[in-house]
């Protein structure tokens, strides 16, 4: 059978700098002095994709993995012919409903009840299929209660899941989903991935984008890993969000150098110099070992003096399930001012209660409200945790049996089998000496 | 492809009903007198115009009263000039549906060309009201009136088109928008009547397809003024033709709106 959507040498190019004329008065000037030809050749362009083939059969759900700015954005938009390729040929054979965003196009003036018929209308749907979805689309949402409110009236939670119940009951034969599960709380994301798990029973064909790789894991049979704007890996999801971690996830380190980074984002006025994970005695390890104190270190350094910043960073696991994430501002800790120049800031850990297994650090430092990212590396960083006799009994433990385990002891006093207590203690963690 | 994109416009005909309910909804959401401005708004500017040039200035309009006078002329275009500075910011104001959402973009100008005929209508029954007070007639002529409202929609959708596409890459359109608006509007007889202008500037200024929509509604409505058949079907040819060409320009434009907006 032929593919429902197939690609052919995709490529898409991107223009970037203020070379190209903004306004009519430039564009008017530099037409009369032929300042165009000059600046051309001072243009700058990017490849957002280079060569891109792959096909996709009916009724497969395919997910699409990648760095951040690797291109997947920009083929969810061309698939969706929201944008047109630089080159390269594109055939989709049905209708397409692409959710890039969930409430697109909301009005915040007109009710809850009035968006649902415009968002519906503008992903595709009919009228009439609008009226016959209506009671499920606001069962689902939620928000029955305010339903003949304006939205502006809406939390921005209320909005999201009236967004999603929207495109939640979208009936075409190609959905194309971006993301929108990374936000929302945790009970609203459960439900955001139940209905995406029933797509698959829908018989629909759907592409989903997501850093969330255990999603990804556990609803499609078959990923696409995007790299650099091209195909790097496309095969059984397993294979490749395992292949794709160990690139994020490099060897063991008792320090990485972060100077340069694949991925890096932010201003610059503070960057991260590297990590270090060292012993409470101040000595650098290569390995932590599991249920040991240990102290992140996160060297740094200052260009200008940045008032009131906030670093920190996330944990994730090698499948991606992003384990903590800590910082000074969730510990509401207030830093007036870092100086110019290099400084480090200290993490002490009591007793590094996880799993032995490899962690990827994505490290971020920003303006205390957020909104400025000063600097932000993606899984620039590795944690390895070594296995250890974690609870004093000689079992080898690892990643089989979880993430994390709690400083714990089984008590057996309530059996009757033995005729005194017996207490199994787990190896206590002691607090680190100040 | 020419076929595949006349299936899809209809296949989204009711997004199209959609942006139109949207602006008309939205417009007087929230304001103390609702959708009565659409009655005030023309009838203010009406008495405004009639004190100012028919008071005033003592513009001549023979037999027909100055207000029904203006009010005819301002009727198409506060349409035209209205709509055109709706849709030219219609696809601007809408950035996030362009980039993350497919449909066509067309509907999003379209939308208050649609839009803008509610107002029209509500303009419509003011005027047969003051026709009725000024005791003004109207002649058989009165049953030419769908073309002179076909070529003055078929206008203002082609210049829309233009200006909507413009402004995505042109942010100046804007700016200059409502100036050249007010030019439009002089070049067209809606405060003074054609026998002002002399004669030999009327074949060139007769080229404004305004122009012939105007003369053309007042000679539908006001019995005894002849009804130029020359002149109605040049503006009708040339607004057509704005608008294919308008149409031409934003299907070539549309490509990259995702990319430069």
């Amino acid at each position: 059978m032929s593919a429902l959507i197939s690609v052919e040498g995709l490529s898409k190019k991107y223009r970037i700098g203020s070379a190209r004329p903004t306004t009519l008065r430039e564009s008017l000037v530099s037409a009369i002095t032929f300042a165009r030809l000059r600046s051309r050749t001072r243009e700058e362009t990017i490849w957002a994709l280079r060569d891109v083939s792959f096909s996709i059969e009916l009724g497969e759900i395919v997910g699409i993995i990648g760095r951040n700015g690797a291109g997947k954005s920009t083929l969810l938009k061309v698939l969706s012919k929201i944008t047109h390729p630089t080159s390269g040929e594109v055939n989709v054979g049905g209708r397409v409903a692409a959710i890039l965003e969930v409430g697109t196009g909301f009005h915040p003036e007109l009710t809850g009840m009035e968006n649902i018929y415009l968002n519906g209308s503008i992903l595709g749907m009919t009228k009439k299929e609008v009226d016959r979805k209506l009671d499920a689309i606001i069962e689902f949402s939620g928000v029955e209660r305010f339903i003949n409110t304006p939205i502006k009236r809406y939390s921005s939670g209320m909005r999201l899941r009236l967004g999603f119940a929207v495109a939640a009951h979208l009936d075409s034969e190609i959905l194309v989903v971006d993301e929108v599960l990374a936000v929302g709380d945790a009970a609203f994301q459960k439900k955001c991935l139940a209905t995406m798990g029933d797509l698959r029973t829908r018989a629909r064909t759907v592409l989903f984008v997501s850093h969330n790789l255990a999603a990804v894991e556990n609803l499609c049979r078959r990923c696409i890993w995007i790299d650099g704007g091209q195909v790097r890996m496309d095969g059984e999801t397993h294979h490749v969000i395992k292949a794709y971690m160990d690139t994020m996830v490099g060897g063991a380190q008792d320090h990485a150098d972060l100077d340069n980074p694949e991925s890096r984002r932010g201003n610059g006025k503070i960057r991260f110099r590297s990590v270090g994970f060292l012993s409470p005695e101040g000595i650098a390890q290569r390995v932590i070992r599991a249920g040991d104190p240990v102290v992140i270190r996160l060297h740094y350094a200052v260009r200008d003096p940045v008032s009131h910043p906030s670093l920190g960073f996330r944990m994730y696991t090698d499948m991606g399930t992003l384990v903590t994430e800590t910082s000074t501002w969730h510990h509401g800790i207030n830093i007036p001012l870092l100086e110019a120049g290099e400084g480090y800031i200290d993490l002490e850990i009591d007793c590094l209660n996880l799993m032995p297994a490899k962690y990827a650090l994505s490290l971020w430092a920003t303006d205390d409200s957020g909104a400025v990212v000063y600097d932000n590396i993606e899984c620039g960083v590795t944690l390895e945790v070594e296995t250890a006799n974690i609870y004093q009994s000689g079992k080898d433990l690892d990643s089989r049996c979880g993430v994390m385990f709690f400083p714990q002891r089984w008590n057996l006093s309530g059996t009757k089998r033995f005729g005194r207590d017996l207490q199994l203690d787990a190896r206590e963690c002691e607090p680190l000496p100040r | 492809m020419k076929m595949e994109s006349v299936k899809e416009l209809w296949r989204y005909r009711e997004l199209l009903y959609f942006f139109a309910w949207r602006d008309i909804k939205v417009r007087y959401r929230q304001a103390a007198f609702g959708a009565a401005w659409a009655v005030i708004q023309p009838l203010l500017t009406m008495i405004i115009f009639s004190l100012l040039f028919g008071r005033v200035a003592h513009i001549d309009t023979g037999n027909v009263p100055y207000p029904i006078f203006v009010f005819c002329g301002l009727l198409p275009w506060t349409y035209v000039s209205g709509v055109l500075g709706f849709a030219s910011l219609s696809l601007v104001s809408n950035e996030p549906l362009l980039t993350k959402v497919y449909f066509p973009r067309v509907f999003l100008p379209f939308g208050s060309v649609l839009a803008g005929l509610l107002d029209f209508l509500i303009g419509s029954i003011l005027l047969v009201g003051l026709m009725f007070y000024y005791h003004v007639r109207a002649g058989w002529f009165l049953l030419l009136i769908p073309f002179v409202v076909l070529a003055m929609v078929l206008l203002t959708a082609g210049v829309s088109m233009v200006a909507a596409a413009l402004s995505v890459r042109y942010r100046d359109v804007r700016y200059a928008l409502p100036f050249l608006i007010q030019v439009w509007m002089f070049a067209t007889p809606i405060v003074y009547p054609v026998a002002v202008i002399p004669e030999r500037f009327r074949p060139i200024l007769a080229l404004n397809p305004c122009w012939g929509i105007v003369v053309g509604l007042r000679a539908c409505l006001f019995r005894g003024l002849p009804f130029d058949f020359r002149l109605m079907g040049v503006s009708l040819a040339i607004a057509m033709m704005v608008f294919v060409l308008g149409a031409f320009y934003f299907r070539k434009a549309e490509k990259s709106f995702a990319d430069v907006i």
